[in-house]
């Protein structure tokens, strides 16, 4: 049985959004479980396959028997084994804990939404999961196409408009993906990326190899919203429901930045990558002003969620110019920043998602009197904001370590300071709405804070994953030790020093 | 160095974090306080059994985790850092009975919010003590800045907003602009972060490398208020006087002249100052905050104000002793930690009594205030002693082996500093306890009859006044200690 966990990972899901579907015109109570149960098993399969890949090897698997590179295979090892597993616990956290605000807000729609929701997580998975570069296109679109159908459904009468220019630039993003390796199978021949990879090395002169990976590039970073390709992603997420886009805002750009490493560490080799053109401080330098104008228009929005969207531009470019400093501990920032960005953003967007629920708004003027009357989200949200901020021992502040280490190993000062500048400008922003939640009271504008306001918490069943999540950043900070040397140290090629 | 493993240090810091579910769920106040005191006498009880064996030469070694090679979190109790664990938690069972006091007295809101973060503050600052590394310092360096953030701005008034704004911006725009690249540097440098007696930067980069490093780790810690980046203590006296007394006189800028001093002797080491002939930056930059802190002081009304100027000033003695780099100026600074702590909290809990009995705030309102509340001012008057550095009292001890230690370092200018330092710190004290006892019937601005403070406002000043006599002639184990500390770190 365990030797089917890579396609089982994608099936189970796969199938049960269609189950999921059926019972919403049978019976609605029915979806929630069966999605449940779905994310379930894909998170026991993504640990089983990561625990394999610790204990013993990447996992190959050729699906329905055929050997690559004619059939499709999937291949787990440590780089993807360690994103499967975060994508499949972030999605189960968001799925329990939404809950409550899904049944309220689409009670008449809960099988559309379900099956959006589980069928998103399966092109998720399955974009992480395989091994082949067409196929991770195929799972590539179905996530997408059900982001769009998720984002659309929010209440906002804006929400169809933001998703509509979501699927536009999206599919030029996807489509910049597919030219790109149509590119590579003119020249190599091969959609299997462990294929392309050996043969590339003889054509690494080729100009064809390099549009192809400059466009493929291109593609993937318009759809991690890396700056300038960004400006979708603030109105598709602020206006996306909150449980949509609690799910989609931690996932999402960090699958596609995982993508981008794949496509760096394994199609192109590093050796191509850092070596055989010279690019790679002058990405840096796009990521120092991702990082920075990322920040700078999070201190313009005037909403908590729009905020929060701006400071995901911000530390997508994190990653990015982590992965491009060319040296291990950048690459190594890169890869833990994937994982502990994820969780520190689906913490906010929690957070959000139980403001929104019982103050039926996002924007700064909701927060009025916050920590007297929910106290226990703004507790949660404050740890957050921390780990965001980049304070120990929150997991943020690790992989921002070894993203300055690497930043000063290469000698990019520049990428150095924008991540000090965009570290103090997440205090102001943080702080800023610290301050309405402390000093403001929801009936006047600017009172004193000694008004006894009665506490309306969000549900138990919200407050439970939140705080799961909020820990959990702490413990992954704790033992960020053991999820380098373990997973992300052999996850980096040798090649990269 | 012998070193032993044990969870002490560990117990150290969670025991007051371990209480703050009991303090938030309890509904009662005075469980509520009895944990408090618990968690705070727990805590000065690990403290003190592990000072046995720091006496002996050992030092005592926990490790939580390690997540790079030679950055790990780690706890190491070294002399130094049982010095000042035992300043601080011996203060905090003072202070928390103060706290009930002047809480009470004056009726203040969200009290279980004010005792959990100080419960949270005191984990922190004994976590920067018993730290073995930057990276564990930083970490709770970082937590007392957000832990204490409540504190300062406890009012939740317009005011309140604007000092923690100050406070934020000050104390965290340094350590994340400031210290954390330089701890990157050091690290990149040298491949570690754990403290050694001779610092691990030894060899490790260029003079002009190694100043920008200093300069970024000696301002980098702002709530060692050197000058230009002072101005957030005078603002965070808007905090209530406890806070103001534990944190702005003892925790919260102690562990910033603490990191200092940690950085100056167990990363750059005392050699390594020597040889890059770094002394004399250091004390020039402790020697102009302890001048201008005290002509600022000098014109200041509002009594709280002018203990933070004080304060400032004093706080650059524990700097400028180990800027001298001579065993007796270090032996100086290090004392001072714990002189400057008992003398001025004393000074802030009598500014607290005043004003939960009077609600009086400025100097000038304060006439004759000694024949109202003699106990108080009478102690009042032992303590500014202290700070002056007059006998009987245990300032002068610090004071004198400071002067010994510019001497040792053949320094006349900084001998001369500290003359005309403890000149002024007369000029502004003095003042204020001959008015609050010399003036007539008619002039005094009080009617006549002794009336103090609650009793739990003032035992606990009266007791910290009496320990500042009593440290001039017994000053163990903190003379002990700080004697053992440059003993290591000078390697004499």
């Amino acid at each position: 049985m365990s030797q089917h966990y890579p396609v089982l990972l994608v099936t189970v899901p796969l199938l049960s959004a269609f189950l999921i579907s059926i019972s919403g015109w049978l019976n609605k109570r029915l979806c929630f479980p069966i999605a449940v149960a779905a994310l379930a098993s894909a998170s026991f399969f993504s640990a089983g396959l990561l625990s394999k890949v610790i204990h013993k090897n990447v996992v190959l698997y050729r699906l329905g028997g055929w050997a690559p590179p004619w059939g499709i295979a999937y291949r787990v090892d440590y780089l993807n084994g360690l994103v499967l597993v975060v994508v499949s616990l972030v999605a189960l956290i968001n799925l329990i804990s939404t809950y409550r605000s899904v049944e309220r807000e689409f009670s008449e729609k809960l099988g559309a939404f379900y099956t959006l929701y589980v069928l998103f997580v399966t092109g998720l998975l399955g974009i992480t999961v395989t091994g082949d570069a067409f196929n991770l296109y195929v799972l590539l679109e179905i996530a997408s196409l059900t982001g769009y159908g998720l984002i659309a459904m929010g209440e906002e009468d804006r929400a169809p408009l933001a998703s509509l220019n979501y699927v536009y630039m999206g599919t030029i993003g996807a489509c910049f993906y597919l030219l790109g390796i149509g590119y590579l199978y003119i020249v190599t021949g091969s959609l299997n990326m462990a294929d392309i990879s050996a043969i590339l090395p003889s054509l690494y002169q080729s100009r064809a190899v390099l549009s192809a990976f400059i466009i493929c590039m291109v593609g993937v970073w318009l759809k991690m919203a890396f700056f300038p390709l960004h400006a979708w992603l603030p109105n598709a997420y602020t206006f996306a429901p909150s449980a949509a886009s609690s799910l989609i805002a931690p996932l999402m750009t960090k699958v596609m930045v995982y993508v981008m490493l794949r496509l760096m560490l394994t199609v192109f080799t590093p050796d191509f990558v850092f070596s055989a053109i010279d690019i790679n401080r002058s990405i840096v330098w796009l990521a120092v002003i991702a990082i920075s104008m990322g920040a700078i228009l999070a201190l313009t929005a005037r909403n908590l969620k729009k905020m929060l969207t701006y400071i995901i531009v911000a530390e997508v470019g994190y990653m990015v110019g982590g992965a491009w400093l060319g040296n291990r501990a950048g690459m190594t920032g890169a890869i833990l920043h994937l994982v502990n960005d994820a969780l520190m953003t689906l913490c906010v967007f929690l957070v959000v998602g139980n403001i929104v629920y019982r103050m039926k708004g996002h924007s700064f003027e909701d927060l009025r009197g916050l920590f007297r009357k929910m106290p226990f989200t703004m507790g949660a949200f404050a740890i957050g904001a921390l780990s965001i901020i980049g304070v120990p021992p929150t997991c943020g502040f690790f992989s921002k370590w070894y993203l300055l280490w690497g930043g000063i190993q290469a000698g990019h000062y520049a990428f150095v300071a924008a991540l000090l500048f965009s570290s103090l400008v997440n205090v102001v922003l943080f702080f800023r709405i610290f301050e309405i939640g402390y000093y403001e009271s929801p009936t006047e504008a600017h009172g004193g804070g000694h008004s006894q306001g009665s506490i309306e918490e969000a549900p138990l069943s919200m407050l439970v994953p939140l705080y799961l999540v909020a820990v959990g950043l702490v413990v992954v900070g704790l033992y960020t030790g053991a999820i380098v040397n373990n997973v992300i140290r052999l996850a980096v090629p040798p090649g990269i020093v | 160095m012998e070193t032993v493993t044990s969870i002490k240090p560990l117990l150290a810091v969670l025991v007051s974090l371990a209480v703050t579910p009991i303090l938030v769920s309890s509904r009662s106040p005075n469980v509520r306080e009895a944990w408090t005191f618990v968690a705070a006498a727990a805590k000065f009880a690990i403290v003190i059994s592990m000072l046995p064996v720091i006496l002996t030469g050992t030092e005592i070694v926990y490790t939580v985790a390690e997540f790079l090679p030679g950055a790990a979190i780690r706890f190491r109790v070294d002399a130094l850092g049982m010095l000042f664990a035992i300043v601080s938690s011996s203060l905090w069972i003072v202070t928390s009975a103060y706290s009930i006091g002047y809480m009470r007295g004056l009726n203040e809101h969200s009290q279980t919010r004010y005792f959990c973060f100080f419960a949270l503050a005191l984990s922190a600052t004994i976590g920067v003590a018993f730290s073995a590394n930057l990276l564990t310092l930083y970490l709770f360096y970082e937590m007392l800045s957000f832990a204490t953030y409540p504190l300062v701005t406890h009012h939740q008034d317009q005011e309140a907003r604007r000092s923690g704004r100050k406070y934020l911006f000050y104390i965290v725009g340094t350590s994340i602009g400031l210290v954390l690249p330089a701890m990157v540097i050091a690290y990149n440098l040298s491949g570690t972060l754990e403290f050694s007696s001779h610092g691990f930067l030894t060899g490790a980069g260029s003079k002009p490398l190694m100043s920008l490093l200093l300069i970024l780790f000696i301002f980098g810690f702002a709530k060692a208020a050197i000058m230009p980046l002072h101005a957030w203590l005078p603002a965070a006296m808007v905090a209530p006087t406890p806070v103001s007394a534990l944190l702005h006189a003892v925790a919260v800028v102690k562990v910033g002249v603490f990191s200092v001093v940690r950085v100056l002797t167990g990363v750059f080491g005392i050699d390594l100052l020597h040889s890059l002939n770094l002394g004399p930056f250091i004390a020039l930059v402790a020697s102009v905050t302890i001048l201008m802190g005290s002509f600022i002081a000098l014109s200041q009304n509002e009594l709280k104000r002018l203990l933070a100027f004080s304060t400032i000033a004093q706080l650059s003695y524990i700097v400028l002793g180990v800027g001298l780099l001579s065993p007796k100026g270090i032996t100086g600074g290090l004392i001072h930690i714990a002189m400057h702590a008992f003398g001025k909290i004393t000074l802030f809990f009598c500014a607290g009594a005043i004003f939960v009995a009077t609600g009086k705030k400025n100097i000038s309102e304060m006439v004759g205030i000694g024949r109202r509340m003699p106990i108080t001012m009478t102690a009042f008057f032992v303590a500014s002693l202290s700070i002056i550095g007059m006998p009987p009292c245990g300032g002068f001890l610090s004071k004198w082996y400071l002067a010994l230690g510019s001497l040792e370092a053949h320094q006349m200018p900084i001998l001369l500093v500290l003359l005309l330092s403890s000149f002024l710190n007369a000029a502004y004290f003095m003042p204020i306890v001959y008015r609050a006892f010399f003036c007539g019937p008619q002039e005094s601005m009080f009617e006549s009859g002794v009336k103090e403070a609650p009793a739990f406002c003032v035992v606990p000043l009266v007791i910290t006044a009496a320990v500042s006599i009593v440290l001039l002639f017994i000053p163990q184990p903190f003379y002990r200690l700080a004697t053992m500390m440059v003993l290591k770190i000078t390697g004499a």
